[in-house]
């Protein structure tokens, strides 16, 4: 499998006023092309910082981030789906939807179309002339991922994109994006601090540790593989792979 | 409609109260210049200090006939009107500048504020010799108290723009420029407008202390007329027809502030 993002030996330094943090210790893993990768943590260990250094907003101390081979500030091809939608209330469905192609300037025509297909495929015909406020948190979540899709990434990062909704509509938009992620055949890393939700989604699940963070442990899933969340949430091997992550985390001393 | 019996007395109930409301404005009004009125006709209140409603009526009748009512109107509401805009355009302008070059922003900083806290009457001197006792002069005052608390105001709505949206714009790999005019600016819409509406009143502030400096032509001036040869109906009239001239140029902006929220749906 060809590896679409690697990290080799990557350490991170924060800089400030007080002190010197070092955020991450040593990062080393990759992400095959179609893979969905999840990250969990305790909160503030450094997940968000991994996904900065894929999309390139900063830049390692140390060690090499390589996303399709080169470094993330050179190949556009990662695109982020945020904790909150962050649709601007201004903007109809569909203006926030091209927001991204308007600032990469491709053409907005073409853009459109693939916008509408989407739209259509996900069962949100017909909202593109109404405004956020207009729909519910889910399906604000949806047209939030399909303003990140329509810019045909390569690679797709979650940061927490489901920690604002309450529980019933998470539970479907966890099914929802799954499937979405999976038809348009996207290489995903999905950061989260819910362990029912990476194993609901992820093939692998990366446990790292509080600051400064490592991957403590690689938990492969991908028996799961081609399973859709809700039905893995009833397999026995759910409790115990989520007793192995829990552990894992719990775990200080290792 | 189909509404229930209860709605419907619900609704005659808010529509009545609405109504009250709305008739105690104006009694308000009507009170404030009939006891004046009466006070005077009987004698408790000496009209040659107080004036009266009948007299600045006459005062007011006297002196649209001769032209100078609408002359003077005229020139303080293109002074105002004019330093509104003038402050608006350059105080947004700055803001912008201020919020593009950071290390400038923190460098001016603490200057704007203590400019900001200076009484700028204290400057009417050195504004008379510095651009003459004219229309500039005025107009430079108005700029003086509106400015700095516009680009104070303004700056302070850039700064504030939901952490998450400017997230989203660096993981679009925006400009600074597509950052600006994509989301800095239609997110301070309602800041500005609130920003708006204190210039407004600012700017009034700002021409009638002008006018009392250069002394030549508007409200300002024929107040300042008034008082030194002692007709009170003078004064008492122009102040209420700045009033009104306020509370109308007030309104536009409120009107304007409707209209562009609808547009961009926030919320008023």
């Amino acid at each position: 499998m060809e590896d679409l993002i690697t990290f080799d030996k990557v350490c991170l330094t924060y800089h400030t006023k007080e002190s010197e943090t070092p955020v991450l210790s040593d990062i080393t893993f990759s992400v095959g092309k179609g893979e969905l990768v999840g990250l969990v943590g305790p909160s503030g260990c450094g997940k968000t910082t991994i996904l900065s250094l894929i999309s390139g907003i900063i830049k390692p101390t140390s060690g090499v981030v390589l996303t399709g081979g080169l470094p993330p500030e050179k190949c556009d091809i990662s695109g982020y789906m945020l904790q909150k939608d962050e649709l601007l209330p201004w903007r109809t469905n569909m203006g926030n939807i091209l927001l991204g192609a308007e600032i990469k300037k491709l053409d907005r025509q073409k853009t459109r179309e693939k916008a509408q297909a989407l739209l259509k495929k996900y069962d949100l015909a017909g909202v593109e002339k109404h405004y956020p406020s207009q729909l519910s948190g889910g399906m604000r979540q949806r047209v939030a991922l399909i303003r990140t899709l329509v810019l045909a990434p390569q690679i797709i990062l979650l940061d927490e994109p489901f920690s604002a909704l309450d529980f019933q509509t998470r539970l479907q938009v966890v099914g929802d994006v799954y499937n979405m992620l999976r038809e348009e055949g996207m290489t995903a890393v999905f950061v989260t601090h819910d362990i029912n939700e990476a194993i609901s989604m992820c093939n692998r699940v990366a446990v790292l540790s509080s600051k400064p963070c490592r991957i403590k442990k690689m938990v492969d899933i991908s028996e799961f593989n081609g399973i859709p969340p809700s039905e893995r949430r009833l397999k026995s091997r759910f409790l115990e792979l989520y007793d192995e992550i829990l552990t894992t985390m719990q775990n200080d001393t290792e | 409609m189909n509404y229930s019996k209860e709605h419907i007395r619900y609704l005659k109930r808010l529509r009545g109260k609405k109504a009250g409301i709305t008739a105690g404005r104006i009694a308000v009004v009507i009170v404030f210049f009939g006891l004046w009125e009466a006070l005077t006709a009987l004698g408790a209140l000496d009209s040659f200090i107080t004036s009266s409603p009948s007299r600045m009526a006459v005062k007011l009748a006297e002196l649209f006939t001769t032209g100078d009512l609408l002359y003077h109107m005229g020139i303080t509401l293109a002074e105002t009107v004019l330093s509104f805009a003038l402050a608006t355009g350059i105080g947004m302008l700055a803001a912008i500048i201020l919020w593009w070059f950071e290390t400038a922003r923190k460098i001016l900083e603490p200057h704007l504020v203590i400019l900001n806290a200076l009484p700028k009457i204290a400057l009417g001197p050195v504004i008379i010799i510095w651009v003459g006792a004219g229309t500039s002069a005025i107009i430079v005052m108005a700029l003086l108290i509106s400015l700095i608390i516009t680009i104070i105001n303004t700056l302070q709505g850039f700064l504030s723009v939901d952490e998450g949206k400017l997230r989203l714009f660096k993981t679009m790999k925006a400009s600074k420029f597509q950052t600006l005019t994509k989301l800095i600016l239609p997110a301070s819409i309602p800041n500005i407008i609130a920003v708006l509406k204190v210039n407004v009143g600012l700017c009034w502030v700002g021409t009638i202390m002008g006018e009392y400096l250069v002394s030549k032509a508007g409200l300002g001036y024929l107040i300042i007329y008034g008082g030194t040869i002692f007709d009170l109906d003078i004064v008492m009239t122009a102040t209420v027809v700045l009033c009104v001239l306020a509370a109308v140029m007030y309104y536009l902006v409120v009107a304007a502030e409707k209209l562009i929220s609808k547009k961009f749906k926030f919320d008023v």
